[in-house]
């Protein structure tokens, strides 16, 4: 990461990934502490900017920038006001009077941090970082999602490569609703970066419009994926995708992408089975293969805490120690 | 000088309102007292006619105003332009068409309002096309939207035929370009924006073009942008249909690569497309398969683009520069005046008022071309009340250098004189 703003793992490269899973393994070490805070940006502000709704995202990054004792600033969009009529650009203008170090923007359109990045740096240039924009990227969801392969293939499995080397050679399938994810986006960028090979299973109308120039294979039957899977990623399915005439039910759905029980019988002893959350239990993924020793889901919401320290501590951080 | 007779090297006398006299190549005499133009490395021809403006007059003066917009024009080398009726309100009545013509009155060039084919663009049903025609109205469109309803756009061609005026269609089949808002492709998949396909504006084209031959009523096709749409204009015509299209200078400059950087101020709609969309598009226009360049002049005040791609309002600013562009594609002066004059004079009903021959008697709306004159654009600098064109920091190469409107130099040497 050589710039001041994360907007996405694009521009990050197999370097950068592996930077910051280098510097997550520290902040996951403080996060054991009995008390889990260093005072590495003491007097930065941080401003969680969040236009559309997250909790989890939003607490994520809030928990991590006190942790690293910053200053948090929060702002909804249903505080906002934009509802007043106020241009986007003037809404983050006004912010950034107020003196800001990094702003953490969620917007349900993509490209809005890029834009934001561009404003803020005619008022002094604080840092973005892109906490997820529209169907484009979620960097900082798949550096998690990276760590968490490498970790837990590490503890469970022992003499795997460390770090970000331990995703050389896996293969990973993402199933699901590729076409609208931003999280979909960010993980084949970094798992192909890191050397997976990754495997989209959905319905057609659920892929982008166009796959030229993605580093991935498509398969419309999860159950010849699952076999030769490392780690099979479910996306969770929004209930709007009926109406929008992409599927016919969620029903059918199940049916044919659904890991359910049974198809998680065909996954490998080693298989992990991740999501980025909140999952619909039932529809992508079953309740008992959530709950599953091959589930990973909750250690990435851990490890998403220590990724996001790592992110505001490498953009902010410069000259600091992580400090006692 | 060049119009549609032809080029040829000769001086132009003005008196009054209409054309007096035109040297047969030697010098004319000066008459006392006579304003001298220069026109020297220029060419002297018909004022350009855009069929094709957002003037947002009445309700959208934060935008732009029939001033404002006409002296873009004036300064772009037009003495003539189209308003589009979506308007607030829109122009579905002889009142708001005669609003419009009241405040065009003392403007720096001629304004033909267009009239809506729906009433209040709604889609639903006629607009009082007769009405509106019997003050002045000759092109009627619900531009921004296309008519989705394939019956009521059949009845629009159908009743039009008989006042003499022409339906324009803007072509994009809504349930397809639905949320879009860049063309969608390997890029929009990449960006993760949505995507508005091409084929949203083709089958609307192609089912125009069907209504266009089951009804025999003359049909013109707004701001095309794809390849495919163009040769099914070019298939319809051979089979007989009535059918005149358009396009825009930056879909004929711009490609959809510009919106990597998500500056909504590429956001327009139909959007800009592939390098391959482009090139055909120039082609056509080349060929004879297009009828003329229109802007889509789209005024937009800053607060409408300072916001994230998606919210952003489509549609880019053109009157000043659209000669520039057009210029800079590299096809003979003669074709781009066809194109930018005479052509869409003759679809507006504005000929030989407008884009006619330069002959003695003619009306005095001509304009002075410098093909040559390099130029960087700066949205600051333009006379329209918006800033958001496409073409910041750019340069161009070739600028109207004067523009008379009914005899009055309204621009000399790139100044608008009010």
């Amino acid at each position: 990461m050589t710039g001041r703003h994360l907007l996405g793992i694009a521009e990050l490269g197999a370097e950068g990934i592996a930077e910051m899973l280098r510097l997550a393994d520290t902040f996951v070490e403080v996060g054991r502490r009995p008390i889990p805070r260093v005072p590495a940006l003491r007097g930065k502000t941080v401003v969680s900017a969040f236009f559309e709704d997250s909790t989890r995202t939003r607490l994520s990054f809030e928990t991590a920038a006190k942790r690293l004792s910053a200053d948090v600033m929060t702002f909804t969009s249903s505080s906002s006001s934009l509802n007043k009529g106020e241009s986007l650009r003037d809404t983050v203008r006004n912010i950034a009077a107020m003196g800001a170090d990094a702003f953490v923007v969620r917007h349900s359109c993509a490209g809005t941090p890029l834009q934001v990045a561009r404003w803020l740096a005619e008022e002094g240039g604080a840092s973005v970082v892109n906490a997820g924009d529209g169907a484009h990227e979620h960097p900082t969801q798949a550096l998690l999602d990276c760590y968490t392969v490498s970790r837990e293939r590490r503890a469970r499995f022992g003499a795997v490569p460390e770090g970000a080397r331990a995703l050389e050679g896996l293969h990973i399938a993402i199933v699901g609703d590729i076409r609208h994810s931003r999280v979909a986006r960010s993980d084949v960028l970094a798992f192909s970066a890191l050397g997976a090979t990754v495997t989209l299973v959905a319905p057609p109308t659920l892929l982008p419009p166009s796959l030229e120039g993605w580093p991935v294979a498509v398969s419309h039957d999860i159950e010849s994926v699952l076999p030769k899977c490392d780690v099979a990623y479910l996306l969770r399915l929004q209930n709007e995708r009926m109406s929008e005439q992409f599927l016919p039910s969620v029903h059918e759905y199940t049916a044919t992408y659904g890991l359910t029980a049974s198809r998680a019988r065909l996954l490998g002893p080693q298989a992990l089975v991740m999501h980025p959350g909140p999952v619909r239990r039932g529809v992508e993924l079953a309740a008992e293969v959530a709950d599953s020793p091959s589930s990973v889901i909750t250690t990435q919401v851990a490890n998403g805490v220590a990724v996001r320290m790592a992110v505001l501590f490498h953009l902010l951080g410069q000259g600091a120690q992580v400090g006692a | 000088m060049v119009d549609a007779t032809g080029t040829r090297r000769a001086d132009v006398l003005v008196k009054g309102d209409v054309v007096a006299e035109v040297s047969a190549g030697g010098p004319l005499a000066r008459p006392a007292g006579a304003v001298v133009l220069d026109a020297e490395g220029a060419f002297v021809a018909p004022g350009l006619v855009d069929l094709h403006a957002h003037l947002r007059e009445p309700g959208g003066e934060e935008a732009e105003t029939i001033e404002t917009g006409t002296r873009a024009a004036a300064l772009g080398g037009y003495t003539a332009v189209v308003a589009m009726p979506n308007t607030s309100p829109a122009a579905s009545s002889a009142a708001v068409v005669r609003q419009v013509l009241h405040l065009a009155r003392g403007a720096l060039c001629e304004v033909q309002p267009a009239g809506t084919v729906t009433e209040g663009r709604a889609g639903r049903t006629l607009a009082n096309m007769a009405e509106m025609a019997a003050e002045g109205a000759r092109i009627f469109t619900d531009d921004g939207n296309g008519v989705q309803d394939a019956a009521l756009m059949r009845r629009a061609l159908e009743y039009a035929s008989a006042l003499g005026v022409v339906v324009a269609d803007h072509c994009e089949e809504a349930s397809l370009a639905a949320n879009g808002c860049m063309n969608e492709g390997a890029l929009s998949s990449l960006l993760g924006l949505p995507g508005r396909p091409a084929v949203s504006e083709e089958v609307m084209v192609l089912r125009d073009l069907a209504l266009a031959r089951l009804t025999g009523a003359r049909l013109h096709l707004l701001h095309l942008s794809t390849a495919a749409s163009v040769a099914a204009v070019v298939a319809a015509r051979a089979a007989g249909a009535r059918v005149t299209a358009e396009v825009t200078p930056h879909h004929l400059a711009l490609e959809d690569e510009l919106v990597k950087g998500y500056d909504p101020v590429f956001k327009v709609n139909p959007p800009l497309r592939a390098a391959s969309d482009r090139r055909a598009l120039v082609a056509a226009l080349a060929d004879g398969a297009l009828d003329a360049v229109a802007t889509d002049h789209a005024p937009h005040p800053p607060e409408a683009k300072q916001v994230s791609f998606c919210d952003a309002a489509p549609g880019m600013l053109g009157l000043e520069t659209a000669f520039g562009v057009v210029a800079g594609l590299g096809l003979p002066l003669q074709r781009v005046l066809a194109v930018m004059s005479w052509q869409p004079a003759a679809i507006a009903g504005l000929a030989p008022a407008h884009g006619g021959p330069v002959v003695p008697g003619a009306p005095a709306n001509l304009c002075v071309l410098d093909p040559g004159r390099r130029w960087v654009v700066r949205g600051a600098a333009l006379a329209s009340r918006s800033r958001n064109t496409p073409y910041e920091g750019r340069e161009l190469v070739g600028r109207a250098r004067h523009t008379l409107f009914r005899g009055e130099p309204v621009v000399v040497a790139e100044e608008a004189q009010r």
